[in-house]
């Protein structure tokens, strides 16, 4: 008897929870670690037990380490945590949505509306009757740039996912349609921008979290934030979908609510991360498939490592940009590239058979 | 119990069904048969509304078109034709989405009970993706049973709706998903299945509904829908149905050695 309650206790094999939820204390870890070493590492170095001084004792640094630590660092670091976070739990709210591990903001288009949005709102900003202007005051650009995400994650829906199944070759193919035409009109507002704006401009283009401030931070960490405390409530429905949409419905999933949820969160988190550092792609796409190797699908715990594996990766890639030709800075977005790029081909490789491609 | 009236389907300018009505009774297995593109599977997604239809589909009291996606959950299992899965989950995780929240969530035990009861105990850490169709097959039913385990809730029925569930399968594995579906029916629950194999339905099943270019032909017990003119005119061959006296069943034998007599 007592054996037979002991074998019910025992995990049922292929229930890969309990590795999903090591990996997340794992990845807890890696974060923290990521994040001390964010703030030590610069152009002017602070020591570890400086860096310890202030931030458990409040002791007195210097003005000028201070200004540091507490003015670029620390900013710099919440960013690229928000940022590193919110590109990587979209890239996998969006692969749930699209039911397709190679839908990513930056590969299909949604980073690109994003960056029009906050072009838009930058160049032709200053139309805008002064009362409203100075309502939405900082927030204008990350909104902007939410409107943008939104419509091209809508319009992408519509064109690549027909009676609840998405085509790969579409959905890639609309993609590049979407960021030309982004492209195309973002190129033509240069035209009309100043050259303040213009340099303001050249900084979406490379992808970069060097100019944070705190200003920055507080425009963005509210959208961020928002979208990545909804997710928990997308993972069961997009668990769902993984059946598609109509079976999904069979076992309770309000499909359409969590379509809608999907799109909103993944178009408020892009549009704020893109506003404040452009387009840093491949976050989106390499931290939810390592994580699918490691423990599987179940978005109860893809979403919550995802957040946490993609900030470490971003702080990563930001200090390996202000390492690598110091004491000047890599954008961080060429960073990603050169380490995504690489990986997206061997996924390719690795799955050609599976995606039907 | 289930019913139908007067159902209209069509795909763009296609009508496919033309006013079929249809019943089924909780406690019963109740067959949908009929020949390839007759419109089973058609009518199938009337009843359990996954396509707009005209006419009127009652379950257990409720309207299908207003209930709630919670509610239907909560009272039957959808087993669809074919599934295609996105992303590699194993069989164990693809058997746990059936635990349907406010319906059998957290009840983790059924996993491995559901999976028993298919025979694929054992290939709980495999990864779906890599099955054959037919193991396939029995992990999306073991999925569908961990939704509505016990077939009836609060004195009510529960149902289990399935589009071929046997066509991918041998012999064997035939009888056992034949006799998961009776027993069910048995136990007070309702269930009904799309068939292809005629003997399988007379075995098992209680009531047959035989469909034919869209329209309902007959629906009554195996003894009153398999007789050889009414099968010949739908299947479009010569059928026959035999009746060994000493059991209860009948077998049609194949219509090929009948058309060389
Ligand atoms: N999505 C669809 N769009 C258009 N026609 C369809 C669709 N699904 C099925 N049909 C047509 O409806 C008819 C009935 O199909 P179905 O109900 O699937 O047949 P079966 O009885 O074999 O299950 C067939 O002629 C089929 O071609
Ligand atoms: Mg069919």
């Amino acid at each position: 008897m007592s054996t037979m309650t002991l074998d019910m206790a025992a995990p049922l094999e292929g229930d890969r929870s309990h590795k999903a939820r090591l990996l997340m204390v794992a990845l807890i870890g890696i974060l923290a670690v990521s994040c001390v070493a964010s703030l030590m590492v610069g152009a002017s170095g602070v020591s570890l037990p400086e860096v310890m001084r202030t931030v458990l004792a409040g002791e007195a640094l210097s003005m000028r380490d201070k200004v540091i630590l507490m003015d670029i660092r620390m900013p710099r670091m919440v960013l690229g945590v928000l940022v590193g976070a919110a590109l990587a739990v979209s890239g996998a709210v969006m692969q749930g949505l699209f039911r397709n591990p190679l839908a990513d903001p930056g590969l299909v288009g949604v980073s690109a509306g994003a960056g029009l949005g906050a072009i838009v709102a930058i160049v032709l900003g200053g139309m805008l009757p002064a009362a409203l202007a100075t309502a939405l005051g900082y927030y204008m650009v990350p909104l902007a740039a939410f409107m943008g995400s939104w419509a091209s994650t809508m319009l992408l829906y519509r064109v690549a996912t027909r009676k609840g199944r998405t085509s790969v070759a579409t959905m890639l193919l609309a993609g590049i349609a979407l960021a030309a035409l982004v492209g195309a009109l973002s190129g033509l507002l240069v035209y009309k921008a100043d050259d303040a704006q213009l340099r303001t401009l050249t900084f979406w283009q490379m992808g970069s979290i060097a100019g944070a401030t705190w200003a920055k931070v507080w425009t963005s960490a509210p959208l961020i934030v928002l979208a990545l405390a909804a997710t928990p409530f997308l993972a069961r429905g997009l668990n769902g979908l993984a059946l598609g949409e109509a079976a999904a419905s069979h076992i309770g999933v309000p499909v359409q609510r969590v379509k809608n949820g999907a799109i909103v969160m993944v178009a408020c988190a892009v549009g704020a991360a893109v506003a404040v550092s452009g387009g840093i792609g491949f976050v989106g796409i390499v931290v939810p498939h390592l994580l699918r190797l490691l423990s599987g699908p179940d978005h109860k715990y893809l979403l919550i490592n995802s957040g946490l594996l993609g900030a470490s990766l971003l702080l990563v890639a930001d200090l390996i940009s202000r390492v690598v030709i110091a004491p000047a800075e890599l954008p961080i977005g060429i960073v990603t590239a050169t380490i995504g790029g690489p990986f997206f081909l061997w996924i390719l490789l690795r799955q050609r058979g599976l995606l039907g491609m | 119990m289930l019913k139908a009236t007067n159902i209209n389907l069509s795909y763009g300018k296609r009508q496919i069904l033309h006013g079929v009505d249809f019943a089924a009774q909780s406690g019963e297995f109740t067959a949908i048969v009929g020949p390839n593109g007759s419109g089973k599977t058609t009518l199938m997604k009337a009843l359990i509304g996954e396509e707009e239809y005209s006419g009127e589909v009652i379950l257990e009291g409720r309207n299908i078109a207003t209930a709630k996606t919670w509610e239907l959950a909560a009272v039957r299992g959808v087993l669809p034709q074919a599934t295609a899965l996105a992303f590699p989950f194993t069989v164990a995780e693809v058997v746990r989405l059936g635990l349907t929240s406010g319906v059998s969530a957290g009840r983790e035990n059924l996993v491995g009970m559901a999976l028993e009861r298919v025979g694929l105990a054992t290939y709980a850490g495999r990864l779906y993706q890599e099955l054959s169709g037919g193991e396939q097959q029995r992990v999306q039913l073991a999925r569908v049973l961990t939704q509505v385990w016990e077939p009836t809730a609060h004195g009510k029925p529960r149902w289990l709706f399935l589009d071929e569930p046997v066509s991918a399968l041998d012999i064997g594995h035939q009888l056992v998903v034949m006799q998961i579906a009776q027993d069910f029916a048995r136990a007070g629950g309702g269930v009904v299945a799309v068939m292809h194999d005629l003997n399988l339905t007379a075995m098992f099943c209680d009531s047959v509904a035989l469909i034919s270019q869209g329209q309902l032909m007959r629906q009554g017990t195996p003894s009153e829908v398999f007789c050889d003119e009414l099968l010949s005119q739908a299947y479009h061959c010569a059928v026959r149905v035999n009746t060994p006296p000493a059991s209860g069943t009948f077998l049609l034998p194949h219509a090929a050695s009948l058309a060389a007599e």
